[in-house]
C-alpha cells in the first residue's frame, strides 16, 4: 500500500496585496509627515484639557526652557524680513545665504552679535552649537525687539496681526515665564496662547 | 526566492522553444523596504498638533484708574506655592485663614466648585478668581490652574503678581 503523501505547500506567498497596502500607507505618511521640530532645549509641555488646535500661520512661538528663551517665527518671508529689520537695528547686514539659512531654521536663540557667525556655521556644527538663548535683559532687550520686528514684518507681508504663543517646559520656574510675559505685555500683547499637550478631558 | 532553472538542459535536438519568463516577481524585498520606510515616517511624524490655551492678561496700563471694583466677599485668591501645592482664601488677605490645597480632581477643583456654589448662594453673582503664582511655583502649576478655570467654567479670573504678605503666608506653611 502506498503511503499517503502529504503534499508540501509552497512557502512562497503572494505579496502583491501586502505590497500595495504597504505603499499606500507609506504614501499617506510621506504626504502627512511634518518633521518633528527640533527644539534647542528639551521642552516638555504641560498637559491641559483644552482642545483648540494651534494655528499654523501668522504665529510666532517663544520656546522657554532651562531659563533660556528661543524665538520661532512661522513663514519664511516673515522670518527673512524680521531678520533684516533686526540686522538694520543692530547694524548687521546679512548675506542672502545667511538669510536663506535663517528662514529654514526653527527656534533660534542666538544673540544678535553672534547671529552672523551662527548662520555661517556648517549645518552639522550648528546642531552641536549650544545656543545661549535670546537675551531678555532690559539693557539690550533683544527679545523685545525680535517680537516687535516680527510683528511689524508679519503685518507688512501678511496684512494680519501675528499671534504669539509660549511653549514652556512644565518644570520651568515661574520667574522666567513671568519675564517673557512682561516683555509681551510691554508691547501691549495681552492675549497670547500657551502651548500644551492634550490630556484626557476630565469627567465632571 | 532564487531558483535555478534546470528544465531545458535535457531538451536536446528538439525545437528551440522561446522560454516563457514567469510574470511573478519576488516582492519580499520591496515589502521589506516599504515597511521600513513606513516605520520611519510613523516615528518621525508628530501626529497630534499641539493645543493652544488662550490667555488674556490684565492690561498693564498705569494711567487707567477706573478699575472694576469687585466685592471682596466673592473674590477667591489662589496662591501657587512650591511642590505643586496651592493656598487659597476668600475675601481680603489676612482676614480669613488660608487653606492649603492640592491640584487635581479632589483638591482645588472640588474647592472651586464648592466656592462657586457658596458665592452664588450668598450674592447671586459669579465668583472672581485671582491667581497669584509665587516665584517658587513652576509653569506647569500655572497651566494647571488655568485649566481648572476652564473646567470649572469660571469666566472672570486674572493672573496678578504676588505681594509680600502673601509670600510670608506661603513661607509660614512651608510652601515657599
Amino acid at each position: 500500500m502506498p503511503r499517503v503523501k502529504i503534499k508540501r505547500k509552497s512557502t512562497v506567498t503572494d505579496m502583491t496585496a501586502m505590497c500595495d497596502v504597504a505603499f499606500l500607507l507609506l504614501t499617506f505618511f510621506i504626504l502627512t509627515a511634518k518633521p518633528k521640530a527640533e527644539e534647542p532645549v528639551p521642552v516638555d509641555t504641560p498637559n491641559s484639557s483644552v482642545t483648540i488646535k494651534l494655528p499654523e500661520t501668522n504665529i510666532a512661538t517663544l520656546v522657554v526652557g532651562s531659563g533660556k528663551v528661543f524665538y520661532d517665527i512661522t513663514g519664511a518671508k516673515v522670518r527673512v524680513q524680521a531678520l533684516e529689520q533686526m540686522g538694520s537695528k543692530y547694524g548687521i547686514t546679512f548675506t542672502d545665504a545667511e538669510k536663506r539659512r535663517y528662514s529654514n531654521l526653527q527656534a533660534v536663540g542666538v544673540p544678535m552679535n553672534q547671529m552672523k557667525q551662527y548662520l555661517d556655521l556648517e549645518s552639522d556644527k550648528a546642531e552641536a552649537y549650544k545656543q545661549p538663548g535670546i537675551p531678555t535683559d532690559s539693557v539690550s532687550n533683544e527679545l523685545f525687539n525680535w517680537i516687535r520686528e516680527s510683528r511689524i514684518a508679519n503685518v507688512a507681508l501678511n496684512n494680519q496681526e501675528m499671534r504669539l504663543s509660549i511653549k514652556g517646559n512644565s518644570k520651568e520656574e515661574y520667574p522666567t515665564i513671568k519675564k517673557v510675559i512682561d516683555i509681551l505685555q510691554k508691547q501691549k500683547v495681552n492675549k497670547f496662547s500657551l502651548i500644551t499637550s492634550l490630556k484626557q478631558a476630565p469627567k465632571k | 526566492m532564487a531558483e535555478l532553472d534546470t528544465s531545458s538542459k535535457d531538451n536536446k535536438g528538439g525545437k528551440v522553444r522561446s522560454k516563457k519568463a514567469s510574470t511573478r516577481v519576488d516582492l519580499t524585498a520591496m515589502v521589506d523596504l516599504a515597511f521600513l520606510l513606513i516605520t520611519f515616517f510613523m516615528l518621525t511624524t508628530t501626529l497630534n498638533k499641539p493645543q493652544a490655551m488662550d490667555l488674556a492678561m490684565p492690561d498693564k496700563d498705569e494711567k487707567k484708574t477706573d478699575q472694576l471694583a469687585v466685592a471682596a466677599s466673592r473674590t477667591m485668591t489662589i496662591l501657587l506655592g512650591s511642590n505643586d501645592k496651592i493656598e487659597w482664601y476668600i475675601g481680603e488677605p489676612g482676614k480669613s485663614a488660608p487653606t492649603v490645597d492640592n491640584f487635581g480632581k479632589n483638591g482645588i477643583r472640588k474647592t472651586l466648585l464648592d466656592n462657586i456654589a457658596k458665592v452664588k448662594a450668598a450674592s447671586g453673582k459669579d465668583m472672581f478668581v485671582i491667581i497669584k503664582p509665587s516665584d517658587k511655583s513652576v509653569y506647569k502649576n500655572m497651566v494647571n490652574i488655568l485649566d481648572e478655570m476652564a473646567i470649572t467654567n469660571i469666566q472672570s479670573y486674572g493672573i496678578v503678581d504676588i505681594s509680600e504678605p502673601e509670600v510670608a503666608e506661603l513661607k509660614k506653611q512651608g510652601l515657599y
